[in-house]
């Protein structure tokens, strides 16, 4: 295409974006509306997918002993989980250990439980040597004697992915009606601009214009609307997110888990809107003009 | 060079508008197509630039087989074939002028060769001193003018004129005619359809008359042969 005629189709769009100023903010407020939805989405299953394999990868087993286990029977299961496959060291952790750890995590309260009173179990920390064997380890622990209970990330994880299985799938239903009636909207917007530019539309297929050059300025004008309908909830979601990491990264401080750094995040999710509101946009306008160029 | 052979169009609704027409059209001709309403000259018109296409038979106009003409090479025929209403079809918020220029620029030509061709055309049709005039500021004639210069702008081979003077009084109609007759001699294939049959008896040219999707008259020198 010549220069002059992509200057050309360009000052046509945004002259008939400018002519039918209501419909276009319409169909902008529509894409807006849509693509914030659409973004929050993806920064929230985003995160709870980071979350749920930071979790998963945490590698350690926690064995709880049985409280009728005598000293001799804890270290026989000591042999037993040090020689197990997969497994990379085992540390004791006594019922006492336990209760200060809770203490410095929820305050000074638990002091309460010290001494015989204390309702926690003594503990050994399996640390597996990769975080896929975490599972199949864990396994195995539950069946040795004298083992109470088990407890490793991957039952956190394995929730967590189910809840973020749910989620997907009702935002995927969501934002794919919110994208339809996007879409919908600017169809018919750039249905109005076609209809008031039939008779130009008319003359420029009798003295030859080619398709592509009668559809040029109705998807560029489509994929404005798109491309501006983005700007605002990039804009948004990016504020929002920025304050949220703050709170969420002081809340989660000291732990192994940690929330998506706006950079590059923030970039990937936003240039993803955009491109997502260009999209539409022209899918919009392209579904109008096809009728209109039949022949 | 328009050639149709066996021709059938049959519309949707279930009307046949051509039925079984042939005919050839020589490179130059000056030809007029009369024949009462609802006969098919309309679409036997629309036939030729491709506004309608046939359901049987074979059309060719210059190198195109209209036939089996792939939609994206149409513009091209378009080019090739100039067309001219009798309601001009002119853009309102354009000029004279801008009117012209647009429909050479909508083909991308260059600006320096559309500045030349839309004074020339002007020239021909006489009204190269309202250039900066509006549509609506110009009479029925005039604005008819200037859809005559807009569809020879691109230099079609044919040009194809749908009752041009159906709208425009005797006096105006013999100007449009003498346009008509200017742009024929310049070598370019006319094709009038019309129902003026003072113009078809006194300018003497080829006439085809289309009955019931026929052809029933092709006479060289004819005349309009209707009552008016």
């Amino acid at each position: 295409m010549k220069p002059r005629t992509v200057k050309r189709h360009i000052i046509d769009s945004f002259k008939s974006l400018k002519r039918n100023g209501w419909m276009s903010l319409a169909a902008v407020s529509a894409v807006t509306v849509t693509l914030l939805l659409v973004g929050t989405f993806i920064a929230m299953l985003m995160n709870v997918n980071k979350l749920a394999t930071d979790i998963e990868n945490d590698v350690s087993v926690r064995v709880y002993i049985d409280l009728a286990a005598n000293e001799d029977q804890q270290k026989e299961l000591q042999t037993e989980l040090e020689t197990l496959e997969n497994v990379d060291s085992v540390e004791f952790s006594s019922r006492e250990d336990e209760l200060k750890q809770v203490v410095g995590s929820y305050g000074d309260e638990f002091n309460l439980f010290d001494g015989d009173d204390n309702p926690l179990y003594d503990v050994f920390i399996v640390n597996t040597d990769v975080p896929e064997n975490t599972a199949p380890v864990a396994k195995q622990i539950e069946d040795l004697e004298y083992v109470t209970q088990v407890n490793y990330g991957g039952a956190t994880a394995d929730s967590l992915f189910k809840t973020m299985n749910t989620v997907r799938n009702i935002g995927a239903v969501v934002i794919v009606a919110l994208i339809l009636t996007a879409v919908f909207l600017i169809s018919n917007t750039i249905r109005i601009t076609i209809f008031s530019r039939r008779t130009e539309i008319e003359i420029m297929k009798l003295v030859g214009a080619t398709n592509w050059y009668i559809r040029w300025p109705f998807l560029i004008e489509g994929a404005l609307i798109g491309l501006v309908g983005a700007i605002i909830p990039v804009a948004i979601l990016s504020f929002v997110y920025v304050t949220a990491y703050g709170i969420g990264t002081d809340f989660l401080k000291g732990t192994y888990f940690g929330l998506l750094a706006p950079n590059p995040f923030l970039y990937q999710v936003g240039g993803l809107m955009l491109a997502i509101g260009i999209i539409i946009g022209a899918i919009g306008s392209f579904m109008s003009i096809r009728k209109f160029l039949k022949v | 060079m328009i050639e149709m052979l066996n021709v059938y169009k049959k519309y949707p609704n279930g009307i046949t508008a051509i039925n079984g027409l042939s005919v050839r059209i020589e490179a130059g001709e000056f030809v007029y197509v009369v024949g009462p309403s609802g006969a098919g000259k309309s679409t036997f018109i629309k036939m030729i630039y491709r506004e309608e296409k046939a359901t049987k038979g074979t059309i060719k106009v210059g190198d195109f087989d209209l036939m089996t003409i792939k939609e994206k090479n149409i513009p091209y025929l378009r080019r090739y074939v100039g067309v001219v209403f009798q309601d001009f079809k002119l853009l309102p918020k354009l000029t004279v002028y801008e009117n012209i220029a647009y429909a050479m620029e909508v083909v991308e030509k260059n600006p320096k060769a559309i500045q030349k061709r839309v004074l020339e055309v002007l020239e021909l049709v006489g009204l190269k001193h309202k250039v900066r005039m509006f549509p609506n500021e110009l009479s029925g004639g005039e604005q008819q003018r200037i859809a005559i210069a807009r569809a020879i702008a691109n230099t079609p081979h044919i040009l194809i004129a749908d009752e041009p003077t159906g709208n425009l009084d005797p006096d105006t109609s013999w100007e449009i005619m003498k346009i008509l007759e200017e742009i024929s001699n310049q070598g370019t294939t006319v094709i009038m359809a019309t129902h003026n049959s003072q113009i078809v008896n006194v300018v003497k040219h080829r006439v085809l008359a289309v009955e019931n999707g026929r052809i029933v008259r092709d006479q060289l020198e004819g005349d309009y042969g209707y009552e008016a």
